[in-house]
């Protein structure tokens, strides 16, 4: 079962027709031959070069930096001329005849990653189109990460405001804390709103032709949108994202057996929900569902809670999030068949051992909650047309997000970003994605290191972690020959965590006492998700913990806690 | 079955280091026996992680407590085993806590004679969880006493244990494949399956009253004698609410989906006040009374400040200046207590509570004074910052609920005064005038509540009739 999953862009449906302006006409010089290892191009844009003097560094990995892709070449173009002037760019079709498009880049899919790569396109002067075939801002922005921390938000207050023992120990006193469902809805839908809103004005403003209409590949650089409106573009990145995705077996009626496109709805808090999947999304819901006075059973196929957390981080995270809490689960189990409450009977779920597929229990519940992943929203894209065929479900990529055809080799000109390629299931990794679809397409080469991505969960206290897990790194050290150390933390011995009387938590960092790098850093304890980025800029920059050390941070903060673990660690150097 | 599974799934889970409180809920039974068996465990715990009771030369080994707030502890993994020879400050089992996993060190020398709770197990704080003995000679009879104290571990000894009731799964088992053929099958939320653990209550003993006849954390509490107030707190505060869908149980006590709200201070207050008023005996008068005089000076006198409040409480403290008896109020249920002053409280709803600010001596303020004071009250009320004179010090009340279009009502006597009026919305209305001319006038009713103790009809007859003269002819108010 696919389980840690977080939410991501957007998904495309149907409807209606804008105009298009075919008034700039842009193309590129572009070699003939699509076997070349990546697209190169004369760079004949506008180059920001504010953007480049600063932020090179950041995605010029230092060679020692590993990369999930260590043997892929990086042609880094070591002259950039800029030209002033016009926009207009002429490229060579593989008759060498020049040929015109509507647009340099067009993206299906107006999800955050989406999103991402249409801003940072617009900066290095590409004229761009995106299409959305539902609403601007995708699943992210309305049917996920936002919405579900308005809720958390609220939980969170909850939380606090019912513990009777932290209050007291703050000297407060609150007398019965309540809440109306309605009003935490309605705060979750604003939100929604809000960002949904701006995420459209952004890209309104910057000049980002917003084409509304399912998305479809008619073949090489030819998109058709909506019912019968083909554009042509330059260079084009499939972002479409994923939905909840349903194991068979199960019936979701959205109302008494649902997934999170519902539970962010918040239409009822069920006395009794059973969560299917322990990942981020079915710990989150926990964590709202408890604080608003539901008892929640987790339902997980692999034997252990939160399968994809460091095991040290997982289990205090177990010990916090879990074990105290109105919460009880299975695991090992698979729910074969959940029926929806009807007819005056609740919600039964069947259960199978996970290895011996035998029946184990049946459990009777007020709801359920389908966490068991997301699946990429991949239909009626017209891979079919340029000969792609989706491992299940996704689309197949190389490290560039570079689409790869049932014969294996690149299609060109086209990418393939976020959810829909599976490779890191985030938002935010889809959006680091599309800019470097983006650093590409503009002539420099670009390969993203995933490890470098952070992840969060906003439970409370929150779980944070990037790079890579203890075992996965003793894995590695083992199999290249480099020793690995461990310093750990405990937000204990933070100042601020103490004040707050929030001391409950971990950070723990992985590195080479060899050189200094840091392998992964996993944090559990207040504001987790906030701290980790120091962690991850250190590893997309290659700063190395005898650097970093040096760093000061201000007192009292949490980010002490990181400063903590830096210092700790001895590096023989 | 939700709740047998537990049972079920335990043998698989007790292989796993996993921690897992679902697997120790059949610890009860177990528990039982063997706290019995080692009467002196709480005197031990308190020396925390050296835990060692000096019984002949064979010891227990206790589980320790670990943190203030742990009341049980799981055994991570043995680090010693069977016979192995232990020397004092050596560790011999990792024990998880809720907060940390923590070696356990020996305090005494001798030899690990009997693992009573093997690894992934959990034991309640004190229980002994391992023998100790002296000397070789002693094992077996350390291992006999462990296994007749009915607490040996099934699978961790070849040698002396017999089929223990308490520990062995397959008597749980056979409940829990009897009772899904049963009728109905023993179903407990999650959280009550962790109270059924924390207060050692057998689940077989509990009537569950959910829905669908479930066992909720209530129906454990009700069974382990727990006093219900101290789960109100917890189960009922975070209450669910409205709930459109399916799930409606049949019958219960509380309608399914009901929320319980307990009262704010503000609330609990106005309730008590509430209960106590029934104690008083009231009567009620009601008059109408023609507005559109009082409507023309409104108009005149709003944009300088003047709030109807303002002009129906003026004009009310005048009326009571002629009949200080509505003024007074009854302390005792002997005699009359005339006020000095004219004070009048005016009923404000404010986030869900309701509190009276007063106006003092609005008799003697001008009109604009007066909507300038309650002006003021109305901000501290909404900020919460009364003081205690400026919401208890009034003598009558004024109740107004006609901005909402209610014509006439009928209010409940405040403790300590004599009379609140209850004011409705001004309605154009047809009237007939004393020469028999009809017409259309505003017309408003008022109702005044009132202690017959003190007041009678007359008195407040009277007064609603002095005070229709001056709504009537509203020019005094202004002087």
């Amino acid at each position: 079962m696919h389980c840690s999953a977080a939410f991501s862009q957007a998904a495309t449906s149907a409807t209606a027709v804008p105009t298009i302006s075919g008034s700039r006409h842009v193309g590129a010089l572009h070699s003939s031959s699509s076997s070349s290892s990546c697209t190169l191009l004369i760079p004949s844009k506008p180059i920001n070069l504010r953007f480049c003097g600063l932020r090179r560094e950041a995605f010029g990995f230092s060679p020692s930096a590993f990369t999930r892709c260590s043997n892929s070449q990086r042609v880094r173009l070591p002259s950039r001329r800029r030209f002033k002037g016009s926009n207009v760019s002429a490229s060579l079709g593989d008759n060498g005849i020049p040929k015109s498009f509507d647009y340099d880049l067009i993206i299906i899919g107006a999800g955050v990653g989406g999103h991402g790569a249409a801003l940072h396109a617009v900066e290095k002067g590409l004229k761009t189109a995106i299409i959305e075939g539902d609403v601007v801002g995708g699943t992210c922005v309305n049917r996920g990460c936002v919405p579900s921390k308005a809720l958390l938000a609220v939980s969170g207050r909850m939380r606090e405001l019912q513990s009777e023992h932290h209050m007291k120990a703050l000297g407060l006193q609150v007398h019965a804390a309540g809440y109306d469902r309605q009003g935490v809805a309605d705060h979750a839908n604003n939100l929604a709103t809000k960002i949904r809103n701006n995420l459209t004005n952004s890209m309104k403003a910057l000049g980002v032709d917003i084409l509304t209409g399912v998305g479809t590949i008619l073949g090489p650089q030819k998109v058709k949108f909506g019912t019968d409106n083909i554009v042509t573009a330059k260079d084009i990145i499939i972002a479409t994202g994923s939905v909840p995705f349903v194991p068979k077996g199960i019936e979701v009626d959205g109302k008494t057996v649902i997934t999170s496109d519902h539970a962010l709805k918040l239409e009822f808090v069920p006395d009794w929900i059973a969560i299917v999947g322990s990942g981020y999304i079915g710990l989150e819901f926990s964590d709202v569902y408890t604080a608003l006075g539901s008892e929640v059973t987790f339902i997980e196929a692999l034997d252990q809670l939160m399968p994809g957390f460091d095991p040290e981080i997982g289990k205090l995270a177990q010990r916090v999030l879990i074990n105290p809490r109105k919460i009880d689960y299975h695991t090992g189990v698979f729910a074969t068949k959940i029926t929806p409450a009807k007819d005056g009977k609740p919600v039964t779920i069947e259960l199978i051992d996970a290895k011996t597929k035998e029946p184990k229990d049946t459990l009777e519940v007020d709801a359920a909650l389908i966490a068991t992943g997301r699946a990429p929203f991949t239909n009626g894209l017209g891979l079919e047309n340029i000969n792609v065929v989706t491992q299940r479900g996704f689309v197949p990529v190389d490290e560039r997000m570079r689409v790869i055809d049932a014969n294996g080799n690149l299609v060109p000109h086209l990418y393939c970003i976020g959810d829909a390629n599976g490779k890191m299931m985030l938002a935010h990794a889809a959006s680091a994605q599309g800019i470097s679809v983006v650093e590409q397409v503009t002539g420099r080469d670009h390969v993203l290191n995933h490890l470098s991505i952070p992840a969060a969960c906003f439970t409370h206290p929150e779980i944070s972690m990037v790079g890579l897990t203890e075992p996965q790194a003793r894995e590695k050290a083992e199999k290249e020959g480099f020793e690995v150390s461990v310093v750990k933390t405990s937000f204990k011995a933070n100042t601020k965590a103490l004040a707050e009387n929030e001391g409950e938590g971990l950070a723990k960092l992985i590195y080479r006492p060899d050189n200094g790098e840091i392998l992964g850093v996993h944090i559990f304890g207040l504001h987790a998700a906030d701290l980790i980025h120091e962690a991850s800029n250190a590893i997309a920059l290659g700063t190395r913990i005898q650097d970093i050390k040096f760093a000061v941070h201000a007192h009292p903060t949490l980010s002490e806690v990181l400063d903590e673990l830096f210092k700790a660690a001895k590096v023989n150097f | 079955m939700a709740t047998l599974s537990p049972f079920l799934s335990k043998t698989p889970l007790s292989n796993t280091p996993t921690i897992s409180f679902s697997s120790s809920i059949s610890t009860p039974l177990k528990w039982k026996s063997i706290t019995s068996f080692s009467p002196s465990g709480s005197s031990s715990s308190r020396s925390r992680r050296r835990i060692f009771i000096v019984q002949s030369k064979i010891r227990e080994i206790f589980m320790p407590a670990l943190s203030s707030t742990m009341t049980e502890g799981k055994i991570v993994s043995w680090i010693k085993s069977e016979g192995d020879v232990l020397s004092k400050g050596e560790s011999v089992v990792v024990v998880e806590s809720d907060k940390a996993d923590m070696d356990v060190e020996t305090f005494y020398d001798g030899i690990l004679a009997a693992i009573v709770v093997p690894e992934g197990e959990s034991a309640p704080v004190g229980a002994a969880i391992g023998i100790l003995a002296e000397t070789e000679a002693e094992v077996a009879q350390a291992k006999a006493k462990a296994a007749s104290a009915g607490a040996a571990a099934p699978a961790s000894h070849p040698v002396t244990s017999t089929p223990v009731p308490a520990v062995s799964p397959p008597e749980p088992k056979k409940v829990a494949e009897s009772a899904p053929s049963g009728p109905r099958k023993t179903v407990a939320t999650p959280y009550a399956k962790k109270l059924l653990k924390q207060h050692k209550v057998d689940i077989n003993s509990v009537v569950g009253t959910g829905p669908f006849g479930r066992i909720t954390p209530e129906d454990v509490e009700k069974a382990a004698g727990i006093a219900p107030s101290k789960s109100v707190a917890p189960s009922a505060a975070p209450a669910a609410l409205p709930k459109p869908a399916p799930a409606a149980a049949p019958a219960a006590p509380l309608l399914p989906g009901s929320t319980v709200v307990p009262f704010t201070t503000m609330q609990a207050a106005v309730s008590k006040n509430m209960i106590e008023s029934l104690s008083v005996p009231t009567f009620r008068v009601g008059y109408p009374i023609i507005t559109d005089a009082l409507d023309a000076l409104y108009e005149k006198v709003k944009p300088k400040g003047v709030t109807m409040t303002a002009l129906l409480a003026k004009a009310a403290a005048m009326a009571l200046v002629q009949h200080p008896v509505v003024n007074a109020s009854c302390k005792d249920g002997k005699s009359f207590t005339y006020n000095a002053n004219i004070n009048i409280a005016v009923a404000v709803a404010i986030n869900g509570g309701l509190i009276t600010p007063v106006l003092q001596d609005a008799d003697k303020l001008d009109l604009y004074l007066l909507s300038q004071k309650w002006k003021e009250l109305v901000e501290k009320a909404r900020s919460k910052q009364l003081q205690p004179h400026e919401y208890n010090s009034g003598t009558f009340t004024l109740s107004n609920l006609g901005m909402f279009g209610v014509d006439r009502f009928d209010a409940i006597l405040p403790p300590g005064q004599g009379a609140i009026m209850a004011v409705g919305a001004s309605k154009p209305t047809v009237v007939a005038d004393a020469d028999g001319f009809f017409g259309v006038k505003s017309k408003m009713l008022v109702n005044v509540t009132a202690d017959h103790r003190i007041i009678y009809g007359a008195d407040l007859a009277a007064f609603l009739q002095t005070f229709s003269k001056i709504v009537e002819n509203p020019e005094s108010l202004t002087l």
